[in-house]
């Protein structure tokens, strides 16, 4: 067990001239669940292999515990990996792929045997120890993988989207296993997902990269109610925090006619007279005609405690291309499923105090606490 | 010239309108016989022409040299095991029986040996020094036996001491003021069997990288890089991970290898033409029944090499059924 630091680590490949991985600096803590997340393409994985030591590191360092492990080749860094697709060994039994590494080590058999057959325990695999992988189910498959990682007691587990690959159900049962077996185990961990809802239910906490840059690295929670910049904001959380393009007027920011109030702070910290104004869907709350954001209802989705409408409203939003255009905008809010507003109403949401969120305009960083 | 090519169009074509006649008659013949009839009749109308060639051409030989194993060197009377008991107990023919197997031995692991350590080694190089690689040691592929070791003659050809070295080795040994050897002479630990097994090698190598490299180039990238992870370094994640997940490609080529081997003939009939005692089986059969004029012996060595070769048809034919399961 160890931390993890990344250094100001940086991967170009050759032939890019923009670095796929931008100086990356994370400290991930002695036991920390440590989530990496993004779109695809913005250098997630690229950061798993290169703490893996299947990517070259091209600038800064990379540290597990006190050791530099920026140069040394994976077999040298104490880490064990959970592939997306598992990369079991087709040609070796389930209790074969477990102890691959400890016989590397040159551990002794009896001893293999024995680590194997707890790893087995744990994971429900006693019975398929003499199977092949061909034979196995993809959930059973999963766990092989997650065994043959666990088997190793290594210093950190590194996993690579490890549940894309499994049912929508089994997803989530095994996302719950995971997270309480890694608690249970204490291994640090980063754990690499395109999948918000998996970044926010597993981590301690959560890193957001964009392009090769981290955007935001801190707790789900504090991710949720406190998102750094745009990016952030509309990446965590689903449905997807609103955000409109506002010009701030005396008090408030004027949207659609109205004027919504906004805090003082974010007012005087705004330079211009335009700014980007989020609300997340379960932050607003319904108000009498002509006081909040008006919203022309497209859809309703009733999902009985809750329900969700998709609207327009008449606002800027942010969109980098052309940020001055005006017009109609989607909105979404979640109101009482009880008495929801019908298909083409227009209906007025204001916010509620403490929960609005805003940014620059130009730099999308937040504005205000 | 323009007859021979003439009558090799008309030999074209007449087979083929021929066959199309001959089908299109039992095609009519079986429609005549009214639906019951012709259900039942039909497979065997259109599948009968083929079951008779392979009977004509292929089984009755077979039995008829069966048959002639047990006769003596004119065919004309029977003479029980004779043949067998001569051949096996004569130490001339178990030293030829001796060769095939050291041919055995070595030619298709050498062959898969190669094949894999280029295949592994031009894995590494830039796609273009790969292609040209690859294509080197394919090209000895499309050279006939004959052809590939008339070349390899050029190599091992010897001339008594005192004169111009037409042979490379041997001239390769003259600039170091050594040699020249008889190649073909040097009978000590079957050396001269050796150089000639490098030659069938030297063919069926580009064969064997081809198949194996593709193999290769087929397991998951995912598996070395686990390996790499759990602590492997390169020789082992070649032996154990990448050479068991391209195993049956390597019988593939080890058992299409062996059967080529123990038919081997041309090779040593245009080098030594088994002097040395370098002989095979394939050359010995030829020698008794054309120089010989021995029929009775020389149906006696095929049969023996049929009896040798038919429990590596069987594991051949299993193995495909086995790979196309596993599909």
């Amino acid at each position: 067990m160890a931390t993890v630091k990344f250094d100001e680590a940086t991967r170009l490949y050759p032939g890019n001239d923009k670095p796929s991985v931008d100086k990356l600096n994370i400290d991930i803590e002695d036991g920390e669940f440590l989530v990496l997340v993004g779109p695809s393409g913005c250098g997630k994985s690229t950061s798993l292999r290169m703490l893996a030591g299947l990517e070259e590191v091209n600038a800064g360092k990379i540290w597990i515990g006190d050791r530099d492990v920026t140069n040394l080749s994976p077999k040298d860094r104490d880490v064990a990996m959970v592939f997306q697709n598992y990369a079991l060994y087709p040609h070796m039994t389930v209790a074969d792929n477990m102890g691959f590494a400890l016989k590397i080590a040159g551990v002794d058999k009896g001893e293999i045997r024995k680590r194997v057959e707890e790893a087995a325990k744990i994971l429900d695999l006693e019975q398929y120890l003499e199977r092949k992988p061909k034979a196995l189910s993809g959930g059973q498959r999963q766990r092989v993988a997650m065994g043959r990682a666990i088997v190793r007691s290594p210093q950190v587990f590194l996993m690579d989207e490890p549940l894309s690959n499994l049912d929508a159900k089994l997803r989530v049962q095994t996302r719950t296993q995971i997270a309480s077996l890694q608690r249970r185990l204490g291994v640090t961990t980063v754990y690499v997902t395109h999948d918000q809802v998996e970044a926010m239910t597993m981590g301690d906490r959560v890193a957001v990269l964009k392009d090769g840059i981290l955007m935001q690295c801190d707790s789900p929670r504090r991710m949720y109610d406190h998102p750094d910049n745009v990016f952030v904001a509309g990446f965590i959380g689903s449905p997807a925090m609103n955000l409109l393009d506002v010009d701030v007027a005396d008090g408030g920011v004027k949207v659609g006619g109205s004027t919504v109030p906004v805090e003082r702070a974010i007012l005087d910290a705004s330079s211009g007279k335009n700014i980007t104004l989020g609300v997340r869907p379960e932050d607003l709350e319904l108000t009498t005609e002509g006081q909040g954001i008006p919203v022309t209802v497209d859809v309703v989705e009733e999902l009985g405690a809750d329900a969700y409408i998709y609207g327009s409203t008449k606002a800027h939003q942010h969109v980098e291309a052309d940020e001055d255009a005006e017009g109609e905008r989607p909105f979404i809010a979640r109101v009482d499923g009880r008495k929801p507003p019908k298909k083409g109403e227009t209906v007025f949401l204001a916010p509620k105090t403490g929960h609005v969120h805003a940014f620059d305009a130009s730099s999308g960083q937040r504005l205000g606490d | 010239m323009v007859i021979k090519l003439a009558s090799a169009v008309l030999a074209i074509l007449g087979g083929i309108s021929g066959a199309m006649l001959l089908f299109w008659i039992l095609n009519k013949l079986v429609e005549s016989l009214g639906h019951r009839w012709e259900d039942r009749i039909k497979p065997w109308a259109f599948a009968g022409p083929a079951i008779l060639a392979i009977g004509v051409y292929l089984i009755y030989p077979a039995v008829v040299t069966v048959q002639l194993s047990f006769a003596n060197a004119t065919s004309t009377t029977y003479v029980g095991l004779a043949n067998y008991k001569d051949l096996l107990t004569s130490s001339d023919f178990l030293g030829v029986l001796l060769n095939n197997l050291l041919w055995i031995l070595i030619v298709p692991a050498g062959t898969i040996v190669l094949g894999l350590g280029v295949a592994v080694l031009a894995d590494r190089l830039r796609p273009r020094g790969e292609r040209v690689t690859k294509t080197a040691i394919f090209l000895p592929m499309a050279i006939s036996m004959v052809g590939a070791a008339t070349i390899w003659r050029t190599i091992y050809e010897y001339q008594p001491e005192g004169e111009t070295q037409t042979g490379l080795l041997n001239a390769v040994q003259g600039l170091f003021h050594a040699g020249p050897t008889f190649w073909y002479s040097i009978e000590t630990l079957h050396l001269n069997s050796l150089l000639l097994m490098v030659i069938l090698i030297w063919t069926q190598a580009g064969y064997s990288m081809v198949l194996l490299s593709s193999a290769i180039k087929a397991t998951p990238e995912e598996t070395i890089e686990a390996a790499r992870i759990d602590g492997a370094n390169e020789r082992r994640i070649f032996f154990r991970i990448i050479v068991p997940q391209i195993k049956g490609t390597i019988i593939t080529v080890f058992i299409t290898v062996l059967i080529g081997v123990m038919k081997v003939f041309d090779i040593v009939y245009v080098t030594t033409n088994g002097a040395f005692n370098t002989d095979v089986i394939g050359r010995r059969f030829y020698n008794e029944l054309f120089t010989n004029g021995n029929a009775g012996y020389a149906a006696t060595i095929v049969v023996l090499l049929m009896l040798a070769i038919t429990p590596v048809l069987i594991v051949q034919v299993r193995h495909f059924k086995a790979e196309e399961a596993g599909r």
